[in-house]
């Protein structure tokens, strides 16, 4: 009874505190994420050299840094050179260069899938570069890059637990405060699991419920 | 200096890759309603000419001109001169994303800027004149060949294009389909569209065209109308050519 008492009125309002700092951080940085990661993929593989050089540059220096690492020079390490963040802001900032750099990796293949002649007849018909890539190269490569995506937003969920490292109380940082305070590790790490597994399941059915939206009929595989 | 009874003019293309010379001064002219078969060896250049006319491919040297404009050295205004250029690919190269009609309909729309509702009409006739309209809502996947085709040029020809051409377009194709392709081309050339065809349909090129150009080596070795081809003695190569062709078609 002890534990009902404390699950209802101690750890649930706390974690649903916390998760509504999870969502914000997730949702502030995913549409910037995937904004961004389509910008190097094709700064990658239609740009000049030196936006190439730059979004390469850029991908490598993301990929090579631990991404603990990337949230404390953006929060701890910026304020030296003037730069300050407030913690919500360093992490989304952290977040969106991460999500960026892996999503871009992800289109960037599937934009090297795309066969060159869409490109050739696109521009036959009067089309520019950018006008061909918008309309016929993305969304063709876009559709081959869900599954990737997805996989990147699950983990970005998952690494918005990060965030606490920068005080920012999020889901995971609640259940931490919670259990150490109670001495209550099992439940409370279980629920703050359940709850990241819901969150992740929910990104699971959706990701599947748009890929079949924008499938094409007989063609990729289908 | 530019005759006005020309619609297209090609003067001395030139294209070379690495060391191979694909195309060695080309040069010729095309009358409005007219309509040239490029037929010659594989390798010879005929593929890579039509693409140097409307620049997906950048000659080297030469001039190309339509309705009197340069349509070389243009910049940025290539992309209006390659509107009046329809092209039609060997292996279409429909848009795998879109519907039939929806890859008719999407350069109206982003290129010329036209209305979606106007696009869509438009669009649909073009499939009409096709014989495609009743597989406007398919995908390229669910197409055959020859259906994929036919929505090709109808793609090309819905933005009302001064000169058509077309890259083997049969080549892909079996007999059956390539019959049902070459219709829609022989129908187009009644109808009065100007086209520039390379093919290896010899019979359709000697039923089509007003004259064929013979082309070896990247260049144009001898042309004429599909009469003198056929039957002056000058003609030595093409009759060759052509006549290997029947050997083939006996033995089939």
């Amino acid at each position: 009874m002890e534990t009902m008492l404390f699950i209802s009125d101690i750890l649930l309002p706390a974690l649903l505190e916390g998760l509504v700092i999870t969502l914000q951080l997730i949702v502030a940085a995913a549409p910037f994420g995937f904004l961004l990661g389509i910008g190097i993929a094709v700064g990658r593989t239609y740009g000049g050299r030196a936006t190439e050089f730059a979004c390469k540059a850029f991908v490598t220096f993301i990929k090579g840094c631990p991404l603990l690492l990337l949230l404390f020079m953006l929060y701890f390490g910026l304020p030296s050179v003037g730069i300050s963040f407030s913690p919500f802001v360093a992490a989304v900032i952290g977040f969106i260069c991460c999500n960026a750099a892996y999503n871009s990796e992800y289109i960037r293949g599937a934009l090297l899938s795309v066969k060159e002649g869409q490109m050739i007849a696109a521009q036959a018909l009067g089309m520019t570069r950018t006008q061909a890539i918008r309309f016929i190269i993305l969304p063709q490569a876009l559709r081959r890059a869900i599954p990737g995506i997805t996989n990147e937003f699950i983990y970005l969920i998952k690494y918005s637990s990060l965030a606490y490292m920068l005080t920012v109380i999020e889901l995971a940082g609640a259940g931490k405060i919670v259990a150490t305070k109670y001495f209550t590790y099992t439940e409370t790490f279980l629920f703050v699991g359940l709850l990241y597994l819901g969150l992740v399941t929910i990104t699971t059915v959706t990701a599947d419920a748009i890929e079949k939206k924008y499938a094409v009929p007989g063609a990729m595989g289908r | 200096m530019h005759d006005d009874d020309y619609i297209l003019k090609v003067e001395g293309i030139s294209k070379s890759y690495g060391q191979i010379k694909v195309l060695d001064s080309v040069s010729f002219n095309v009358r409005k309603g007219e309509t040239k078969v490029f037929i010659g060896p594989s390798g010879t250049g005929k593929s890579t000419l039509l693409r140097c006319i409307n620049q997906l491919t950048e000659p080297e040297e030469g001039r190309v001109w339509l309705n009197g404009e340069e349509v070389t050295h243009s910049g940025s205004r290539i992309n209006a001169f390659r509107q009046k250029m329809g092209m039609v690919f060997q292996n279409f190269y429909l848009f795998d994303h879109l519907t039939a009609v929806r890859n008719v309909e999407i350069a109206l729309i982003k290129v010329r800027g036209m209305n979606p509702k106007a696009a869509r009409e438009k669009a649909l006739a073009e499939l009409r004149q096709v014989g495609m309209e009743d597989w406007a809502n398919h995908y390229p996947a669910e197409l055959s060949g020859g259906q994929a085709q036919r929505v090709s040029i109808a793609r090309a020809l819905a933005m009302d294009p001064d000169v058509m051409l077309f890259d083997e377009p049969t080549s892909a194709l079996d007999p059956e389909l390539t019959r049902e392709v070459l219709e829609v081309i022989k129908k187009l050339a009644r109808d009065g569209m100007t086209m520039l065809v390379v093919t290896h349909e010899m019979g359709f090129a000697t039923s089509v065209a007003n004259e064929i150009l013979f082309m070896e080596g990247g260049r144009i070795a001898e042309q004429g109308s599909p009469e003198e081809l056929l039957n002056d003695p000058r003609f030595s190569r093409t009759k060759q050519f052509i006549g290997q062709f029947r050997e083939y078609d006996r033995g089939a």
